[in-house]
């Protein structure tokens, strides 16, 4: 049988290189909509990872029964990370309300 | 000729995604996020898995993206500060942790034994059909579960971007 002439691998490389910017993006930014873009950006990654696996191991004898799973899951993911946006992107405007900037190290007051 | 789609966008992505994150205009962060979404819906339809590359442009790049765009102009951000700007001992924790992670996933993926996909090419498997019908048999309840989180999810945002006193 051939198949798509894609290796999984590649996938998986560009999923790992796509997690460690979104992850450079959220460990190194400050404003708040930046972290959240890059966010964005590593739950696609994960998706991407998840759509390699789905591709690697569809129609074999590992998932029989379960073909579409690796699918199933990013549907759910992606709709998780709508719910997620919504409720993040309103945090971010009662934050902003609060004290004109959406810069999270002046979100300090629950340190210590 | 599948394979220099895949590369296309997948140098696409990589791109984009650097000037997504490291670009001082929100409003470009967030347009060059649809180009890489837009590039990962290319690698989705290219696998065979064309339902999620619609939603992948539906929902990403036509509805999250967008509410990104709608607060960024409503709170009127119009640059962010540059990456690593902060303190110093943020940008080196923050750098030498992503760059741990990296080499864990890569170290990751290298001992995984090389295979080929195991989809053929004009399969249906990604099709709106069979995922349809999965999500209302076999993934009924986390179907419905999801159902009900977004409707929590649209209360809760109401709530929290409602002002106050009034």
């Amino acid at each position: 049988m051939s198949t798509i002439p894609i290796s999984p691998t590649w996938i998986l490389y560009l999923s790992a290189i796509l997690f460690v910017i979104g992850a450079v993006g959220v460990l190194l930014r400050r404003n708040g909509i930046s972290i959240f873009l890059a966010l964005e950006l590593m739950l696609n990654a994960a998706n991407l990872a998840f759509a390699s696996f789905a591709f690697r191991f569809a129609g074999t004898s590992l998932t029989a029964g379960h073909a579409l799973d690796g699918q199933i899951f990013i549907f759910f993911i992606i709709a998780v990370a709508a719910a997620e946006a919504a409720v993040g992107l309103a945090l971010f405007i009662a934050m902003y309300r609060r004290k004109e900037t959406i810069d999270v190290d002046r979100f300090n007051i629950l340190r210590w | 000729m599948v394979t220099y789609v895949f590369l296309a966008a997948a140098a696409l992505a990589i791109i984009f995604s650097i000037l997504a994150i490291a670009h001082r205009s929100p409003i470009i962060n967030v347009l060059s996020l649809v180009v890489v979404f837009f590039a990962l819906a290319a690698i989705y339809a290219v696998l065979g898995m064309d339902f999620l590359a619609a939603i992948q442009l539906i929902v990403y790049a036509g509805a999250v993206l967008v509410l990104f765009l709608f607060v960024i102009m409503l709170l009127n951000i119009r640059s962010v500060d540059r990456l690593g700007s902060g303190r110093r001992l943020q940008a080196m924790l923050g750098t030498a942790v992503s760059i741990a992670i990296g080499a864990a996933i890569v170290v990751a993926i290298a001992t995984l034994t090389p295979a080929a996909g195991a989809v053929a090419p004009g399969s249906t498997h990604g099709t709106a059909f069979p995922i349809g019908r999965s999500l209302m048999t076999t993934h009924l309840l986390p179907f419905e579960l999801v159902s009900l989180l977004l409707v929590a999810a649209l209360v809760g945002a109401l709530v929290l971007a409602r002002k106050e006193n009034q």
